[in-house]
């Protein structure tokens, strides 16, 4: 029954995956990445890690996804041209990454640990809950839990300051809500002035 | 099943991501196999949690997961820059970073 | 105090002077650097003078001593000390050099009393006197080579002494590199020696040369050969001679001091301090005899015909130190010495009065605008007089003894040697010839127009400054010849130099007549007893006979001058015309600079071009430069074709090294 799982699931991602890889339209990749990672949160639970796959879901396919549907259908689906201005490197890429590949799995196929070929040790009850989550957050792992918050702040400051617009735009509202602390929604084309430099200007209302 | 196919699969989907920055043209593109790339690497860090048998490495794929989203961020306020000033939404296209 | 002592006096005084004037050249007087520049040779003169009567107060066999102030290196096996050495042959020189500079310092007191480089002049000439007190007291063959070289420094610093003048200053070039080739020939013959037989210092050569080398083997007469050749461009010998006419473009009292009396002797020291080397090499001495045999006969053919003043008094001192290396090559030792004194007597005497009469004629040296100045300058007539007839070697005068004694040794000595007799007289009669020509033709006749002026007026006459040679204009800032320059009667210093030296022309000889007294003779003889050759002597008997054919070669030529000169003026021109591809010949000085020309300077010159266009360009430049500077440039090209710029590609280059290291790890685990 797992095994039957775990194939579907397995396919599931990297029919995603190459999805994502192979269409032409950007927004097609956006669907193909969610579908993946549905399929990555079915992996997980397989692995008895039921708040990471919740964390899954939520986050990743919930909250981040729909910034990228969000830009794609701002900045528009433009389709790829298919001339390669370097010669060849399509096929070479393909060519190392599929070396890529066979050298890790033949790094974890022939590892000396052991512990890989079978199911796993037995674990408690509570493993991968919330709790033994939060448990070892708060207590073994406090310091990269703070440290995370500040560079979730630092990246919100730093979407808003990249996505500004320049001289003639007024000073943005400081969300500092984590997930919407980029001004994209609130931006609109506008004409002229692709002046990448100077801020000396005071940044005015936002139109 | 055995922890091994679960870190086959991750190299899997980490070469797949892998060939999606190399061959792809479009920035958006190029982020959503970095996103990948990122989940091929969390399944690996949540089957070796479950092998080891404690749950650091699930700390671990969540503090990933978070890095993930700021850099989500931080490239699509790019991407919006870019688009912002007219200029072609295509990586070979800007190449002001010639040595 | 001892001998060595007052020897380190004797260089001490000069150098000291020298470095004097030069220091203060801003802030003293003329008068300062002349009295400064003169008193430190006079004093060097006594202090020498002081040497001799130590030495003579020792017994003849202890009378050489060597001292050594500090060392210079000691390594393995090599020692080199600052030394001198003390011995009759080396207070000899000091005595000549010192006395006749003395003299010649006093000379141009007056003489350069208004010439813009009065301090420079008297620094170099006081610089030049210690160089050669340095190089005839040197104690080792380092020191010889050291003090020869500052001899050549000197000589060039004070032929191009007037150095906005284009023919002084290739003069100097011209004798300095001649006598660089002199120098290599001196340098390699020390390193022969040093390997030969371990030391540099006279005492231990001079020791060991006979136990080490036999007879005529070549490693000896290498070495000779080799110091022949420093001898001869110090000395003005064939081939390497061309310098010193051309040196004549210094001043007269340059001329009259180096290049008369002391510098081109210099040659001639060596053959005699190095008179062991050569009793082992017979074939170089025999070799030198020869190239002075023929420098004497050239030179003497040339000032046949020699129209400048000072150029063909040069050919004169070139022949007769002809007669000097033939003098000490065939081991008439003290004969030689006994010349180069007395010819510095006499040629100094010639220049000064040169220098006095060229002042006259207001820089110009051509004799055949000269005449009659026997009625306008009656002090410097008599004493070129005096100076001429001791260099025609007329009967009692110094010249007379010293010539023929040489002369008579060679007959002594006999077999071949009677050939260097022979042509010896046939040179002492072109000598006569030679000189009694420019003594009848400058001196007597009807005074030329500045001769007239100075009759008249008293008054030297003052030309425009222009170079005769050259046609450019003179520069007034660092001086020309003749201009407020002096003659010799209206200067006090240059008479009494001028007096005294014309006494001792005509009387110096007296020391060392046949049979009478041998003065020079018995002071020399410690130096030369290790030789087989000095032993040989000319009976008295012989001696009389030589001087009584050599009396009568110098009054033949006396006699054929005056026919020439005086009582039928119009043959020479008539020989001249008749033997006119001879007078050329001669006129061009057997056309020996055309020939070094060709020989050295044009395959020279043709090297360095094909150096410089050829192998600088295309080896050089294109190849080595080129091909280093093409290669990293290629290279460079190649690797900036990876910065393109394009994100993806450096993404690739970073899977690849990724794939990479991997591999490499996988490799290493197996």
């Amino acid at each position: 029954m797992e095994a039957v799982i775990f194939f579907i699931a397995a396919i599931g991602a990297v029919v995603g995956a190459i999805g994502v890889v192979a269409a032409r339209n950007p927004f097609y990749s956006v669907l193909a990445l969610i579908s993946h990672l549905f399929s990555l949160a079915v992996l997980f639970l397989l692995l008895t890690s039921a708040f990471v796959a919740a964390a899954q879901v939520v986050v990743y396919a919930g909250a981040v996804m729909v910034l990228y549907v969000f830009v794609v259908a701002y900045v528009g689906s433009a389709q790829e041209p298919t001339w390669d201005p370097v010669p060849g490197q399509r096929l070479f890429a393909g060519l190392l990454a599929f070396f890529l590949f066979v050298e890790i799995s033949a790094a974890v196929l022939s590892s000396a640990l052991k512990a890989l070929s079978t199911h796993g040790p037995d674990v408690p009850a509570g493993f991968g809950y919330p709790a033994a989550i939060g448990n070892l957050l708060l207590e073994k792992f406090l310091v990269p839990f703070e440290a995370s918050s500040v560079l979730l702040l630092i990246a919100a400051v730093g979407a808003i300051v990249l996505a500004n617009r320049k001289p003639r735009s007024g000073p943005q509202a400081g969300d500092g809500v984590v997930s919407s602390g980029h001004s994209a929604p609130k931006a609109r084309p506008e004409g002229a002035t692709p002046a990448p430099a100077s801020q000396s200007e005071p940044l005015g209302a936002p139109k | 099943m055995n922890i091994d196919w679960y870190i086959v699969l991750s190299a899997l989907l980490f070469t797949i991501g892998a060939i999606g920055i190399l061959v792809r043209r479009s920035p958006m593109v190029i982020l959503l196999c970095l996103e990948l790339m990122l989940n091929a690497a969390n399944l690996a860090l949540v089957a070796f949690s479950r092998e080891v048998g404690n749950g650091q490495g699930q700390v671990f794929a969540l503090v990933v997961m978070v890095i993930a989203a700021c850099e989500v961020v931080v490239g699509l306020g790019l991407i919006v820059a870019i688009f912002r000033r007219k200029l072609p939404l295509d990586v070979d296209d800007l190449r002001e970073l010639r040595g | 105090m001892s001998a060595t002592a007052w020897a380190w006096l004797v260089l001490l005084f000069p150098l000291a002077g020298s470095i004097l004037i030069a220091l203060g050249f801003r802030r003293t007087s003329w008068r300062f650097a002349g009295i400064v520049g003169t008193g430190a040779i006079a004093l060097a003169f006594l202090c020498g003078i002081v040497a001799l009567i130590n030495l003579l107060g020792e017994s003849p066999d202890a009378r050489h001593h060597a001292s050594s102030l500090w060392e210079y290196a000691s390594v393995a096996g090599l020692q080199i000390k600052l030394g001198i050495y003390v011995d009759p042959l080396s207070v000899f020189m000091v005595l000549v050099v010192t006395g006749v500079s003395t003299l010649i310092h006093l000379y141009s007191f007056g003489y350069m009393q208004s010439d813009a480089g009065y301090h420079r002049f008297f620094s170099y000439l006081n610089f030049f006197v210690f160089s050669m007190l340095l190089l005839v007291l040197a104690g080792n063959f380092v020191l010889l080579i050291v003090g020869w070289a500052f001899v050549g420094f000197a000589s060039y610093a004070l032929i191009s002494f007037w150095y906005r003048r284009t023919t002084a200053t290739r003069a100097g070039m011209k004798a300095f590199v001649i006598n660089v080739v002199g120098d290599i020939g001196l340098v390699l013959a020390a390193f022969l020696i040093f390997q030969h037989l371990g030391t540099f210092e006279y005492t231990e050569v001079f020791a060991k040369a006979p136990h080490v080398f036999h007879a005529n083997q070549w490693s000896v007469t290498a070495i000779c050969l080799l110091l022949l050749v420093g001898a001869f461009a110090k000395s003005a010998q064939l081939p390497l001679h061309t310098w010193l006419p051309d040196a004549m473009e210094g001043l007269t009292p340059v001329s009259s001091l180096i290049h008369a009396a002391t510098m081109v002797t210099a040659g001639v020291y060596l053959i005699a301090r190095t008179h062991v080397l050569f009793v082992l090499a017979p074939t170089a001495a025999d070799i030198a005899a020869f190239v002075g045999l023929a420098t004497l006969l050239v030179a003497a053919s040339i000032a046949l015909v020699m129209t400048d003043l000072k150029r063909a008094i040069a050919y004169s001192t070139m022949s007769q130190i002809g007669y000097m290396v033939v003098g000490v090559s065939i081991g008439a030792y003290s004969a030689g010495m006994f010349h180069l004194m007395t010819h510095a007597f006499f040629k100094a005497l010639l220049f000064m009065a040169a220098g006095s009469i060229i002042a006259a004629m207001a820089n110009e040296q051509n004799i055949d605008k000269m005449s009659g100045f026997g009625k306008a300058m009656r002090f410097t007539s008599v004493t070129m007089l005096c100076g001429g007839l001791a260099l025609a070697a007329f009967p009692f005068t110094s010249g007379f003894f010293s010539k023929d004694e040489i002369l008579a040794y060679a007959s002594a000595r006999g077999g071949m040697y009677l050939i260097f007799t022979i042509l010896g007289y046939f040179g002492a009669l072109l000598t006569a010839i030679y000189t009694f020509r420019l003594i009848f033709r400058v001196l007597r006749g009807e005074p030329c127009a500045e001769a007239q002026e100075l009759i008249d007026t008293g008054h030297v006459h003052h030309a425009a400054p222009f170079n005769p040679a050259s046609g450019e204009a003179e520069d007034t800032d660092i001086g020309f010849p003749g201009a407020e320059h002096h003659i010799a009667e209206q200067s006090p210093p240059m008479k009494v130099a001028m007096g005294i030296l014309a006494f001792l022309a005509l009387f110096a000889g007296f020391i060392q007549v046949p049979g009478v007294d041998k003065a020079i003779t018995n002071f020399l003889s410690p130096v030369f007893s290790d030789s087989p050759l000095a032993a040989i002597e000319p009976s008295t008997g012989a001696a009389w006979f030589g001087l009584l054919i050599g009396g009568l070669v110098s009054l033949a030529g006396i006699g054929i001058a005056y026919w020439l000169y005086v009582a039928s003026p119009a043959t020479p021109r008539r020989l001249q015309e008749r033997f006119a591809a001879v007078h050329t010949f001669l006129y061009n000085k057997w056309y020996f600079d055309e020939a070094i020309d060709i020989l050295v300077v044009r395959p020279a010159l043709a090297v360095g071009r094909f150096a410089n266009r050829v192998f600088e360009r295309y080896v050089i430049d294109g190849a080595i430069t080129g091909g280093a500077e093409e290669t990293i440039g290629r290279a460079g090209a190649i690797v900036r074709t990876f910065q393109n710029g394009i994100v993806r590609t450096y993404g690739l280059f970073l899977v690849f090294g990724a794939v990479g290291l991997a591999l490499y790890f996988l490799i290493q685990q197996s």
